[in-house]
């Protein structure tokens, strides 16, 4: 079993699954929209599942809470098989699910957060110190009387956290909770929601389509795609060590090459693309085709000649092809005998006056490149 | 689930529906009585009168329908009635022909008039003959309004036109309403034209209607009224006690001597004339002329 | 014109001295219509939802049945009451043909499609995600219903309203298995057709008036119970 699978071994010390699929399958109108052989949630981890719009990510997030019944397969919560002898509902109450839109209920914002306790048969006086609890935490205590038909975007999805925490739920679900907030409003309520889940250690499942939120307050990643985990593990290893094309693509890998192992030596090797040669670092046999990863981040421009100043092993020639504005930085297209993209900031493009048709020199570390074998699955 | 709430739910519709039913065959059929009469008899307020004493008597509860004649009849004849206080002689004859109703007996009579606007184009106004006055009313082609629903008032305004010898149907003057005598009266106010009608709904409206008496006293103009039971062999589930002990309320002679009274206070003049234990042909052989009446309608003011 | 102030005088009067034949007549529509408005809540709401919210063969069948029934005429309806009410008729073993009992029947009849119709354009318009986000709170599929219900109450009020105000209006119907019999099945509406029958157009327009009132203050009620739900 890799790690790069399951994101965490069996055998290990700190393997303690809340909850556990086996070969599930979820189909509709017949065809298989969720195909998942294993998945282990842990207790206490933010798991966040990403990937394209159908991949399945809301499929499994439903299934989890049994709001979609699968065609097949088992859901294990604490060890403990869901079956038929116990009636549903109870099973979903030791989840809370948050959804994009907010769907909230036509009354105050503190008959929202109290509902699922009302469900549950609290008494009143409970109901009024947890609700009232869980409004400060998400800063909505000034709302409590409003309806929540007047609530602007972002007030609404903090009464529909709130709800969701005010049953202490044991796995949180969320999907796609904040995409259709503005930028500011979404960092504030990130920030106030990364704070609850430290104090509280909720277990969560969190499917979004921004990587980058994902990097942000992840344990665990989850690449998703047809109905099937293309990888799983920590942001790290899946954003640096993607497991295929796919995920390499999906997760920011700008450069993605094939090419053929010519040479070996030691835990490096050569790979011939277009006529030149990149060194890597890992195993692989000669003659093997294999695809390489190089992260934008990683490569580095200068107008100086090659072969002067990095100590990177890779250094070649290339001319500008194209530069494209990304906000923050710029996406420089390269041609040098194969395509290789950089990142670079503005300062560097002034500095170095980058423009199209220019020639630099480009580099990176053998270390930074991520070879995929290609496996046959 | 969706099935036990719609199960759950059907139960107590079906138990909260029994109790209603429950509560109301409290009154158990035994003492009921179905009295099936015409529109005209219950708007005189006549039995508004009878049916309190009847019930006091004899602890029946009576429910009186009050429908149009032909209903009234076709009641009887389905075993839906118990007794039937009704006035058109042709279809009384023919369902004690048929079986269905039994112990016809006489109760009382009024009279029926023709009634028109002041101005009276088709020029009636004082003849003795009912058809003949029909006859000048078709040559004229005046606006005449029928009831047109099978009702004792339209089965005798028939009986006219054919003594009359004419088919008034098809005549763009003819016009029939299918509505209860109250409404045809005001329909043939409102229009200016002619109608056959009871006196009893002429009077009781007469004050703001602005139609005049044209013609009255002809002995076809009589309207007699039976009470017939609804005969129990045909149709066992009928209250037979209950009709009988109606039918012999009304000839008896606490009730005649009501109905010899009935409604002068009000109108100056009876509105029915008892005639218990009388032969039919005793009444149609003398001419008939009701007492004077206060005169001087009010018309619309 | 004289015999509608006439008309609003009887009214006056009638209402202030209570007099006891109008207030019998009075009670009991109020009790009638009352009572089938509350068996067709019954009834419609709980169908209403059920179509709303199932997958079944036959559902848009079922729906239109429901449209249609909501024009279904009342005096259709009263005849065909009546048809199987009558004593030989295969109902007739209850014996509840010219009884309140009937009335109620019948204006249940009526009622119960306008209710259901309306409740089910009530559900189908909430958004379909609430019915998840329930069942994600950990609600029985009892609970869901309620609260579906809860949410949707500003139309499913209107139900009540339309239903009540159809049947407390109703006539033709009510006459036919009713009987209009006189301090038993006489409601509000029989009796304004009898009195104008007789030509007594004052008690006639009186009972028009006092019935307008009814149903004017019954809506005040249950207007404020749509209205009031709402937080500012």
């Amino acid at each position: 079993m890799q790690s790069a699978e399951f994101g965490m071994e069996r055998g290990s010390k700190d393997y303690k699954p809340i909850l556990g699929i086996v070969n599930l399958e979820v189909k509709r109108g017949g065809i298989t929209t969720l195909n998942i052989p294993s998945l282990f949630v842990q207790e206490g981890e933010l798991l966040s599942l990403i990937g394209p719009n159908g991949a399945g990510k809301t499929t499994l997030l439903q299934t989890l809470s049994y709001l979609i019944k699968p065609s097949q397969g088992k859901i294990y919560f604490k060890g403990e098989e869901l079956n038929s002898t116990r009636p549903v509902f109870e099973y979903r109450r030791k989840f809370a699910m948050v959804f994009q839109e907010p769907l909230l209920f036509d009354t105050t914002v503190f008959g929202n957060v109290a509902s699922g306790l009302k469900i549950r048969g609290m008494n009143g006086m409970e109901i009024r110190s947890r609700v009232t609890e869980q409004l400060d935490r998400l800063g909505i205590s000034h709302l409590s009387h409003r309806s929540a038909k007047t609530l602007s975007g972002g007030e609404a999805q903090r009464t529909s956290l709130a709800r969701a925490f005010a049953i202490q739920p044991e796995v949180l679900l969320l999907d796609e909770p904040f995409s259709s907030l503005d930028p500011p409003s979404r960092d504030s309520i990130i920030e106030d929601l990364v704070g609850i889940l430290r104090q509280t250690r909720t277990t969560t499942v969190f499917a979004t389509h921004d990587r980058l939120e994902a990097l942000r307050l992840s344990n665990r990643i989850a690449v998703m795609n047809d109905g099937r985990i293309q990888q799983i593990g920590s942001p790290g290893e899946v954003m640096n060590h993607p497991a295929n094309e796919f995920v390499a693509s999906f997760v920011g890998v700008e450069t993605i090459l094939t090419g053929k192992v010519i040479k070996k030596n030691g835990g490096t090797f050569i790979i011939s693309i277009s006529g030149q040669e990149i060194e890597a670092v890992g195993e692989a046999q000669i003659g093997e085709a294999v695809l390489l990863c190089i992260r934008p981040e990683n490569v580095i421009l200068s107008t100086r000649p090659s072969r002067e100043t990095t100590s990177a092993r890779n250094v070649f020639p290339g001319r500008i092809e194209k530069v494209i504005s990304l906000g923050l930085y710029q996406k420089v297209q390269l041609n040098c005998g194969f395509p290789l993209i950089a990142y670079v900031t503005h300062h560097s493009i002034e500095n170095l006056s980058l423009q199209v048709g220019k020639e630099v020199t480009a580099s990176f570390k053998a270390t930074a490149i991520h070879v995929v074998r290609r496996k046959q699955k | 689930m969706k099935r036990m709430i719609g199960t759950r739910i059907i139960l107590w519709t079906i138990v909260s529906l029994f109790i209603l039913m429950g509560s109301s065959t409290v009154l158990a059929q035994t003492k009921t009585v179905i009295l099936s009469t015409t529109t005209s008899t219950q708007d005189s307020g006549l039995l508004d009168v009878l049916i309190p004493i009847f019930e006091k008597n004899t602890g029946y509860f009576v429910k009186t329908i009050a429908v149009g004649s032909g209903q009234a009849m076709a009641m009887g004849q389905k075993g839906e009635a118990d007794v039937l206080l009704v006035h058109s002689q042709a279809a009384e004859k023919k369902i004690v022909a048929e079986g269905y109703g039994i112990n016809r007996r006489i109760i009382m009579h009024n009279d029926f008039i023709i009634v028109g606007p002041s101005e009276d184009q088709a020029k009636i106004k004082g003849m003795k003959s009912a058809s003949e006055s029909f006859k000048k009313i078709a040559s004229a082609k005046a606006l005449f309004l029928s009831r047109g629903d099978n009702s004792g008032t339209h089965s005798k305004e028939k009986d006219i036109w054919k003594a009359a010898g004419i088919n008034p149907e098809g005549g763009k003057w003819y016009q029939q309403t299918g509505l209860g005598m109250g409404q045809t009266l005001n329909v043939t106010a409102e229009k200016k034209g002619y109608t056959l009608t009871d006196r009893g709904t002429y009077l009781a409206l007469k004050k703001n209607l602005g139609l005049d008496i044209l013609v009255e006293g002809d002995a076809i103009l009589l309207n007699i009224y039976h009470v017939i039971e609804v005969n129990p062999a045909k149709w066992p589930k009928v209250n037979a006690a209950g009709g009988k002990s109606f039918a012999d309320f009304m000839v008896s002679k606490e009730t005649q001597d009501i109905i010899r009274t009935f409604g002068v206070e009000k109108f100056g003049s009876p509105l029915f004339f008892p005639d218990a234990g009388k032969k039919e042909e005793e009444l149609g052989s003398k001419r008939f002329l009701p007492l004077p009446l206060d005169g001087g309608g009010c018309g619309w003011g | 014109m004289d015999l509608i102030f006439e008309g609003i005088k009887k009214a006056f009067w009638l209402l202030i001295t209570f007099d006891p034949e109008v207030m019998g007549i009075t009670l009991l529509s109020l009790g009638v219509s009352g009572s089938a408005t509350l068996i067709s809540l019954l009834i419609g709401i709980s169908t209403g939802v059920i179509v709303a919210l199932s997958e079944f063969p036959g559902r848009r069948i079922a729906i239109s049945l429901i449209n249609t029934g909501m024009g279904l005429p009342p005096v259709v309806v009263g005849l065909f009451v009546t048809i199987f009410l009558w004593r030989n008729g295969p109902l007739g073993f209850f014996g509840i043909l010219y009884t309140p009992t009937a009335i109620i029947i019948a204006q249940t009849v009526i009622a119960t499609p306008i209710v259901m119709g309306i409740t089910l354009a009530a559900i189908q318009q909430l958004p379909k995600k609430l019915r998840l986000q329930i069942l994600a709170l950990g609600a029985t599929r009892l609970q869901m219903v309620w609260i579906l219900i809860k949410e949707a109450r500003l139309p499913l009020l209107a139900a009540v309203m339309a239903g009540f105000g159809g049947v407390i209006s109703e006539v033709g119907a009510s006459i036919m298995v009713g009987g209009n019999i006189k301090g038993y099945s006489r409601v509000l509406t029989t009796a304004t057709v009898m009195e104008t029958s007789r030509g007594n157009f004052d008690i006639a327009i009186a009972l028009g008036i006092i019935l307008l009132l009814l149903a004017y203050f019954i809506n005040l009620i249950l207007t404020q119970i749509q209205q009031r739900e709402r937080p500012r």
